[in-house]
């Protein structure tokens, strides 16, 4: 195990190497730069020239290439342009820890809400209770972060009054540089930015744990502890519930960028400082190191994640081995 | 015929009957999809958002870009009356460059003086196109890659599917977006020239989809050129494949004749589960300002229009966002039904 994971490791290098690669040179052929007129006011050529020296933009691409390299292996991911009192290191120490909260938690809550609502729905299986709660599913479903967003605010945040509508509890510094202070404050805050990305990941869920509990539930196995007179709990949680979750850790990976993917919008509509709104926020602009640095972040966090997906299917799935 | 129908009602609830008038697999899958309540309403109410879409400036009463700015954010329904909708006391010609206008409005108007109800109703063309769109690409894509890979096998099954493997992992989404705005800088820069220049017309042309088109259909096949290697993988070892090769039948022949029917299937239906996700993916670019180029209404732009005035107008929000959650919801519904009705291992359970 520890050598297949040392192996995934060595096999994830290149991977990261070429998107880091890859996002620089697109970021690089925009057409336009950092510090391009902005409306009417031209910046005088002399100050164009002296800044995109200081920066070193005036080299050519592969010589920028090798030392932005250079410089992430020395744990520096550059410069911003806008702000000179800022480097990209501040920037993602600030917006990280919160997109990384925003993002475990709701998966946090699609687990929490998505395992027991979908042992429900199997352990009643076609009754009632299982119509209502698919049904339920595939609504929630089908309500897209962007539109759940804005109707939350509007309900608990306007109509009821009783939740802030913006911005994330907590400021850095955070303890141990990514955890928030639990404060009423903050799981305040939490409550509808969480709750709009993960009740679609907790129907998503919840669909998995019932298909899959009634697989489990209909194969010889159940069927040999039942037999032997085994307690109906006993039969659920001991024996049903790990096999009928391999399915549930399938989509670990596909949940992993639906929290990036949805925590461009989700950070948008709460305007919470995550690296989702900053990456968004600095499309328009030529920031190219916190651009490039923040795609390499998503890549670092994706190929994390599918490690931890294939390391858990070899828990949850002895017949799994890697060798 | 009556004979037909006692025997039809005998063997309604009967999966296994053998006897009878022989049906094949397929009568079979529309029966069990026809017997689903929720799918089928799904289904219809997606054909009538297809026909909306096509009639749609009949049933709307302006044009989706038609701005009265002297009545901006109009309340729905205010000063709305059936029976003076379009009368004349309700009409107004200006000496302005904005067009003339009626100033009731069923469903209210945006910040810009644009009847929320027409773009609502103009934004369907945007969702469904990039529905239809982005599956038919991926499948394409997806389909070729994957039965290339798989029918061959060896070292070059191993290299594609590497090459798949690294786009697994590459945060799409992001870089998609670094490329959206890389073409939509060029296209502002008026590049004519070439490929590019070509790409950037037919954009225009389309109001800004072509390249959400080639956004969504880039982060998309690869999934399905996955799941296509591994039924060709599976398909090309059954006899019936083994037969044909052995009465001499070309590679070209067992790919279309043997092989693409029996992958397609399993694939349209993954498509056809996908396609809320195209329809999200268009909505989430068009809200941080990637998607179609405006005054092209799509939904995800309306919100991102709408959301700023969120307290005092709610309106501007919760119609589109209406809209999309109901056709997604529909989509799932039909998804759901095909996939219950062409998986013969579910089938049984019910």
């Amino acid at each position: 195990m520890a050598r297949y994971i040392f192996r995934r490791i060595l096999m994830a290098i290149p991977v990261v190497f070429l998107i880091v690669l890859a996002t620089f040179v697109l970021v690089h052929a925009m057409p336009g730069g950092p510090f391009d007129a902005v409306g009417t006011k031209a910046m005088p050529e002399k100050i164009r020239v002296i800044l995109e020296r200081r920066y070193g933009l005036d080299q050519p691409l592969y010589k920028q290439f090798g030392a932005y390299v250079w410089n992430l292996l020395h744990g520096d991911l550059g410069p911003l342009f806008r702000r000179q009192s800022q480097t990209v290191n501040d920037i993602v120490a600030q917006t990280f820890p919160v997109s990384i909260q925003l993002g475990s938690l709701s998966i946090l809550v699609g687990f929490a809400f998505g395992i027991p609502i979908g042992i429900i729905a199997a352990l009643n299986h076609n009754t009632v209770i299982d119509y209502i709660v698919t049904f339920m599913a595939v609504i929630t479903r089908s309500i897209p972060s962007l539109v759940l967003g804005p109707f939350l605010i509007l309900i608990f945040g306007v109509k009821f009054d009783i939740l802030p509508i913006a911005f994330w509890g907590a400021d850095p510094p955070f303890v141990l540089g990514f955890l928030p202070h639990p404060t009423k404050e903050f799981w305040l805050h939490a409550v509808m930015p969480v709750f709009s990305l993960g009740t679609g990941m907790a129907a998503g869920i919840a669909r998995l744990t019932r298909a899959g509990l009634l697989d489990v539930l209909s194969s010889d196995y159940i069927r040999t502890a039942r037999a032997k007179g085994l307690h109906e709990r006993a039969i659920i949680i001991v024996h049903a519930l790990k096999n009928s979750l391999i399915p549930v850790v399938t989509i670990l990976g596909p949940l992993l960028a639906a929290a990036v993917t949805g925590s461009f919008i989700t950070e948008q509509i709460f305007a919470l400082n995550g690296m989702g709104r900053n990456f968004v926020n600095s499309i328009g602009q030529r920031e190219y190191f916190l651009q490039t640095s923040l795609v390499l972040i998503y890549g670092i966090l994706l190929v994390s994640g599918n490690l931890l997906v294939d390391i858990m299917y070899a828990w949850v799935d002895p017949r799994i081995r890697y060798d | 015929m009556t004979a037909d129908k006692e025997l039809e009602k005998l063997t309604e609830n009967d999966d296994n009957a053998s006897y009878g008038k022989g049906r094949s697999p397929l009568q079979d899958a529309f029966r069990e999809f026809r017997r689903n309540k929720v799918a089928v309403a799904g289904t219809v109410f997606i054909i009538m958002v297809i026909i909306a879409a096509f009639i749609a400036p009949v049933i709307t009463p302006y044009h989706f870009a038609t701005q009265n700015i002297l009545y901006n954010r109009a309340k729905p329904m205010e000063g709305y009356d059936i029976t003076t909708v379009f009368a004349e006391e309700n009409c107004h010609w200006y000496e302005t460059p904005l067009e003339w206008g009626c100033t009731v409005y069923m469903s209210g108007s945006d910040a810009l003086g644009r009847d929320l109800w027409s773009r609502v109703v103009y934004g369907t063309r945007v969702s469904l196109a990039v529905a239809f769109t982005a599956a038919t690409v991926s499948l394409v894509i997806g389909l070729v890659y994957g039965t290339v890979s798989g029918f061959n096998g060896g070292r070059v099954d191993n290299i594609m599917m590497r090459i798949v493997d690294f786009l697994y992992a590459v945060p799409m989404l992001p870089i998609i977006i670094m490329m959206t705005v890389y073409f939509k800088a060029l296209s502002r820069r008026g590049v004519s020239t070439g490929l590019m220049g070509w790409m950037i017309e037919l954009n225009k042309l389309t109001g800004g989809l072509l390249f959400v088109f080639i956004a969504i259909g880039a982060l998309n096949w690869i999934g399905m050129a996955r799941m296509a290697r591994g039924q060709v993988l599976s398909y090309k070892e059954k006899e019936f494949v083994e037969a044909a090769q052995a009465i001499g039948a070309s590679s070209g022949h067992i790919i279309f004749k043997h092989l693409i029917p029996n992958v397609l299937g399993p694939l349209l239906i993954a498509e056809s589960m996908a396609i809320p996700g195209y329809i999200f993916t268009e909505s989430a670019l068009s809200f941080i300002g990637l998607g179609v180029d405006p005054p092209t209404p799509s939904w995800g732009a309306m919100i991102n229009e709408g959301y700023s005035g969120l307290r005092s107008n709610p309106h501007l929000v919760l119609l589109p966002g209406i809209a999309l959650t109901v056709l997604t919801l529909a989509f799932n519904f039909m998804g759901d039904g095909l996939r219950d009705a062409f998986d013969t291992r579910l089938r049984g359970r019910k």
